[in-house]
């Protein structure tokens, strides 16, 4: 019983990081219809920055991630301006090699200024733990799941309870009908994807204190959070919350049951279940259409 | 001066022809038509007009302004407002927000509170479905809510892409009614319609659009009696 406890926290603790860099990959997909391969790049970027900040100024680690933010904010926009916005319109391969292509540049870029060498980023509260009712808590993993929560739900707020979040809701529905509404197109697809890859520079930055910085850091989660993507339903917010939580439960199971290397594997294995019983995923009714329109 | 001149414009989808040198002209105050068999390229003429097609050569202008190099959006802003064929409506949306959305630009904005009631009044089984999906409205009251929409952004131009497209005869009454209720508030409507006979009705002037080039204008009660309308487009 405590064990299930205790995998439950952790694998939600887990899943709650996942959740910050799904929403915004699916958000970039359900809005301007491109896959970003490059989407955990932005995180790496978003990892070496904190920890760069940390390292140099020895600012909080939590602190560095409000200084990161905004400047992956503002190499987002200059991504979009110069590679993003070029492609739309063209063929999918086209966006997928754009995006690809970014991915790689980015990887090496950072190996290229950083080296190969991994890093990590050490606080007097890195190995505090709480212990509620005999759980062990770890306080900087407790500390980033809820701001990366907490930052997920804004991004829903805004999309559901502002003109411009519903402007942009409009514009993943039907572009052209967006445009005869006076919504500037380009626009929306310039801040949608912007403040999408700020939010995987945010949640890099917030797991720079828990887990370890290298150039290639990217790789293992892409596809992770490709899995909860599809899972949660194409273009869905909330399925895409909802399929993180539930990789991070599936991971946290399987690495204790039967160890680290089981634990890809096995959701896998459900991701295959889930898509033979619901192709669309779980929000698929909800998930393409709230946001990825017709 | 015209509200609309579209002068010699030419519109092709790769090799394609869709339109030759078409001029149209639209005064403050009218009604117009565009009528024209299917693929006449009577569409393609109002997406040219709103931007989401470009034009190969000639001019369109709005209240004097060249409008070619001006973005869809901003021309939504300058007052040219275009319900397109097959609604278009944002089905995961509800009914009230698409017609908030209706009124994005600044301008309409504003004033969004008081043309909301204003077309609750006029499509009184809106305000009933405020907040249903409108995916989920029947195809009429997707078209009250597209042409509610429309108005929403203050158009001075109204553009209509066969608002009456797949409806029962009954509900295409009520459209023409509601396309009339429109044109008596004063707006300026540029209307394309099946309905040739209605639309006619309606219209103070018309244009007959064949495989992309204009063969036929003047005033709808003369069009109305030309053979060749009679002929093609009413069955007579
Ligand atoms: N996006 C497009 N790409 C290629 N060809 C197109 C495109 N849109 C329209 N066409 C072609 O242009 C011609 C004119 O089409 P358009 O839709 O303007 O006709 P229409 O008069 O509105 O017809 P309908 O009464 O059926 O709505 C047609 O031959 C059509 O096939
Ligand atoms: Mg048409």
């Amino acid at each position: 019983m405590q064990l299930a406890l205790q995998i439950l926290v952790n694998g939600l603790l887990l899943g709650g990081l996942y959740a910050l860099l799904a929403v915004g990959l699916t958000l970039i997909f359900g809005v301007l219809r491109v896959v970003n391969f490059a989407h955990a790049e932005f995180m790496m970027l978003g990892m070496f920055g904190v920890y760069w900040v940390w390292h140099l100024t020895g600012l909080d680690p939590y602190l560095a991630v409000l200084v990161v933010t905004p400047l992956v904010l503002l190499f987002g926009i200059v991504c979009d301006r110069l590679i993003i916005q070029r492609t739309i319109g063209a063929p999918e391969v086209t966006v997928v090699f754009a995006t690809l292509g970014l991915s790689i540049f980015l990887q090496n870029a950072a190996l290229t200024l950083w080296t190969a060498d991994i890093r990590s980023v050490t606080t007097a509260y890195s190995g505090m733990v709480l212990t509620p009712f005999g759980l062990r808590v770890s306080v900087p993993m407790l500390i980033s799941f809820t701001v990366a929560m907490l930052a997920a739900a804004g991004l829903w707020l805004v999309l559901t309870r502002t003109l411009y979040g519903k402007a942009i809701q409009a514009v993943a529905q039907n572009r052209e009908a967006a445009a005869l509404m006076g919504i500037d197109v380009r626009r929306i697809y310039l801040w949608t994807f912007s403040v999408a890859v700020a939010a995987a520079g945010a949640m890099g930055g917030l797991i720079a204190p828990l887990f370890t910085v290298y150039p290639r850091v990217g790789i293992s989660y892409i596809v992770t959070v490709f899995v909860i993507v599809v899972l949660g339903g194409l273009g869905s917010v909330p399925g895409a919350v909802l399929a993180a939580l539930l990789i991070g439960l599936i991971e946290a199971a399987a690495g204790f049951l039967f160890g680290a290397a089981w634990a890809e594997l096995s959701y896998f294995l459900i991701f295959l279940a889930v898509l033979i019983a619901r192709p669309q995923g779980f929000f698929g009714r909800r998930g393409a259409e709230v946001f990825a329109g017709r | 001066m015209s509200l609309l001149e579209v002068t010699d414009l030419a519109v092709a989808y790769g090799d394609m022809i869709a339109l030759e040198d078409v001029s149209i002209e639209v005064a403050a105050g009218e009604t117009v038509t565009v009528l024209g068999a299917n693929a006449a390229g009577k569409t393609t003429l109002l997406r040219a007009i709103s931007g989401l097609v470009s034009a190969r050569r000639g001019s369109i202008r709005f209240d004097g302004e060249p409008l070619l190099a001006v973005p869809s959006h901003e021309r939504v802003a300058r007052g040219l407002g275009l319900v397109p064929e097959g609604r278009l409506v944002f089905p995961f949306l509800s009914v009230e927000d698409n017609l908030r959305l209706g009124a994005f630009t600044p301008k309409a904005r504003s004033r969004a509170d008081a043309t909301l009631e204003r077309v609750y009044a006029m499509f009184p089984r809106l305000p009933e479905r405020r907040r249903q999906m409108a995916g989920s409205l029947s195809g009429g009251e997707q078209q009250m809510l597209a042409l509610g929409r429309g108005l929403m952004s203050l158009p001075r131009l109204l553009m209509l892409d066969e608002p009456s497209l797949g409806l029962a005869p009954i509900l295409v009454q009520e459209v023409m009614q509601q396309v009339a209720a429109i044109r008596d508030e004063g707006v300026t409507v540029l209307i394309v319609e099946q309905n040739v006979h209605q639309t006619l009705k309606l219209a103070d002037r018309g244009y007959v659009l064949e495989n992309g080039r204009l063969t036929l204008q003047g005033a709808a009660s003369e069009l109305a009696a030309s053979d060749e309308v009679r002929r093609a487009y009413l069955g007579l």
